[in-house]
């Protein structure tokens, strides 16, 4: 079976004035039919770059390797230069929720009217059922007084119901995967509950791919399938939900665990990760977390070992470096 | 009276609210009725979410607020400041005793002065010092309790990652060697593994120099971890008082049972749990009469309902309050 989006041997680089930074190295994933893949990562750790580039919305000086694929619906959206090409991944079969949804929506322009502008670029359809369209999400959505809303301002919402709006914004043109970053990170934990079960729900009747971008591993669990784990533009495990939580493998995915606070466990020593993550101008060569390690071997703290993942189970994948280092940690 | 640095009196806060000119004047009823009592060397925190009135309720307590009622009154060791009637010179002594940590470790340091100069400029302002080698040294040893390298105190703040800034805005906060800390939502902008890092940080410090602290979070999970006693508020007021471990173990207000069941859990096999509250905090320019929590309690009484039980807290257990329209 052919999977949705695949992502393969992504390379991607900026070119600053201080030299050129690797964002992300080597990425391979993908993402089913109604699956949830959820990215986790400290900031800085090249989540939203992996996103960004699959709807080629990273910044001009941005290079990609010659190798690197993302096949989209059987297309490799890395080789699209039109702007008719572009229009299909920006907005018609990928739509992205951002984090802060009061800097996503046009301050002077009504929402419905931004509703509107993007359906009629996406789908061939006129005026008034693009509105009507519009507000049959926003109800979906659980926005009471839909026709109001259509009529206002973003600033005119409270922070729950923008970020209800930019969900039904983004899934008015059925787009068959979904980029989520940080859709909840903004939102009090009451209405976080409400939006992540609201992306459940929908996820199941749409059945769309989802990229689900988070640094809380609560919400994690609480959404994803399947798991990759980032570190400095590496993904260093990755696996299923319950696999990657309960029996973590890698040192930094067990550092991350142990340095969450736990609600049910209190008397648990909170333990953060010693060091801080290396600029991505002096990245580590070999594996990129021998810099911060607790357990490291040798040969990974010298950077002699190369980053590659290994299947430990089937479907977990654990960098080879850190299924040792994950060993001597216990 | 012995053991409490701070006690909050009736304290309410109000802003003026005027829409356009033309219209009526109306009161935002940010913080209303308030009575806390903060035990020296205790870690108090303060949990809600946005707009339930925690950062006014905490820089009320420092004086950054205009206090409409009530008062707070900050016990030291020879004498009570009164923050509702204090002049220009006790406001002065009162800020070299009570500082605030800020949320933002990116906005709340000037890029154009060093690390040296934003932990000395306390110093300066207060005229705490006389000499700069005096200064020299305090900011050295501060920094050095900050697990910050003397080399760092040459550099400028871009130079530094969200953890290591943070450590800089408590150095600067601790410099003047104040007795209470504001920590408001100090760690809320950091990743997980640094989070713990300021966290442990914070409590050594504590220790360390005998410091009080009111931390105020929107992460339960956080505050139990770190807090002595902890105030739920919602909507200006405090619904829920208690011993940490108690209050979480032991949660009576349906607020805290939800904002709990709310933290997503990290078992994947446990979802959705959570008791889902509908709709969103009302507006504090009009709250609801009587229990402000009543239009999106899940199991609302009778009596409650109608908005007849007027808010106000009970003593359940000792030393645990709950707002009486739940604890019926």
């Amino acid at each position: 079976m052919s999977h949705l989006l695949e992502v393969k041997n992504l390379d991607v680089k900026f070119d600053t004035d201080e030299g050129r930074i690797t964002a992300v190295e080597n990425i391979s994933l993908s993402v089913d039919q109604g699956e949830v893949l959820g990215i986790v990562g400290e900031s800085g750790s090249g989540k939203s770059v992996t996103a960004k580039s699959i709807m080629q919305l990273n910044p001009g000086n941005t290079s990609y390797n010659e190798d690197a694929q993302i096949i989209l619906d059987n297309e490799n959206v890395l080789k699209f230069t039109s702007k008719q090409d572009l229009k299909k991944i920006r907005g018609g079969k990928v739509s992205m929720i951002f984090q802060e949804p009061m800097a996503s929506f046009a301050p002077a322009i009504k929402i419905g009217a931004q509703m509107v502008e993007q359906l009629l670029i996406h789908k061939n359809i006129n005026k008034d059922e693009a509105k009507s369209i519009s507000i049959n999400m926003l109800k979906r959505v659980g926005i009471a007084d839909a026709e109001k809303r259509f009529n206002q301002y973003a600033f005119e919402l409270s922070g729950g119901m923008r970020q209800r709006a930019m969900i039904a914004m983004a899934l008015s043109t059925m787009p068959k995967l979904l980029l989520a970053d940080e859709p909840t990170t903004a939102l009090d934990v009451t209405i976080q509950a409400q939006v992540i079960n609201l992306i459940k729900d929908i996820i199941k009747e749409y059945q769309m791919g989802v990229i689900f971008i988070t640094h809380d591993l609560g919400v994690i669990a609480q959404v994803a399938d399947q798991v990759a784990v980032m570190y400095l533009g590496s993904v260093v495990e990755k696996g299923p939900v319950n696999e990657i939580l309960k029996n973590p493998k890698h040192p930094y995915t067990k550092g991350l665990l142990q340095a969450l606070p736990d609600i049910n466990n209190l008397d648990a020593p909170l333990s953060p990760i010693p060091g801080n993550i290396p600029s991505p101008l002096d990245r580590p060569t070999g594996c990129v977390f021998r810099t911060r390690c607790p357990h490291h071997n040798p040969e990974g703290k010298d950077g002699k070992i190369e980053m590659k993942l290994i299947e430990v189970e089937p479907g977990h994948w654990v960098d080879q470096c850190g299924i040792q280092c994950g060993q001597n940690g216990r | 009276m012995g053991d409490n640095l701070i006690s909050v009196n009736n304290v309410s806060v109000n802003f003026d609210y005027q829409e356009n000119f033309i219209s009526k004047k109306q009161k935002i009823h940010a913080v209303n009725n308030i009575n806390i009592k903060i035990k020296k060397g205790s870690f108090f925190g303060l949990v809600g979410e946005s707009g339930s009135g925690k950062t006014t309720l905490g820089r009320a307590i420092l004086g950054a607020n205009k206090i409409s009622s009530g008062n707070v009154i900050f016990h030291d060791d020879e004498r009570d400041y009164d923050l509702t009637n204090m002049n220009k010179q006790d406001l002065k002594e009162y800020r070299k005793k009570a500082q605030l940590i800020f949320q933002d470790p990116y906005a709340a340091l000037s890029p154009r002065m060093t690390v040296r100069d934003i932990i000395a400029e306390p110093l300066e302002v207060m005229k705490i010092t006389n000499s700069r080698q005096e200064t020299d040294e305090r900011v050295r040893d501060i920094a050095a309790k900050c697990r910050l390298n003397i080399e760092h105190l040459r550099r400028f703040p871009h130079a530094f990652s969200g953890g290591q800034r943070q450590r800089i805005s408590i150095a600067r906060a601790l410099v003047s060697n104040p007795k209470f800390i504001v920590a408001d939502e100090s760690v809320a902008a950091l990743d997980v593994s640094i989070q713990a890092d300021i966290l442990n940080l914070l409590k050594q410090l504590q220790a360390e120099l005998n410091l009080t602290y009111l931390f105020i979070s929107h992460d339960l999970s956080v505050v139990a971890h770190v807090c002595d006693v902890v105030a739920v508020m919602y909507l200006g007021h405090i619904v829920e008082m208690g011993p940490s471990r108690e209050l979480f173990k032991n949660p009576k207000h349906s607020y805290t049972k939800a904002l709990l069941s709310s933290i997503p859990s990290i078992d994947p096999e446990k979802r959705s749990e959570a008791i889902e509250l509908k709709g969103e905090i009302p507006s504090a320019l009009n709250p609801p009469p009587g229990c402000v929590f009543r239009t999106r309690c899940p199991n609302p009484g009778i009596d409650c309902k109608g908005g007849e039980i007027k808010m106000g807290l009970t003593e359940v257990e000792p030393g645990h309050w709950v707002d009486q329209c739940c604890a019926l």
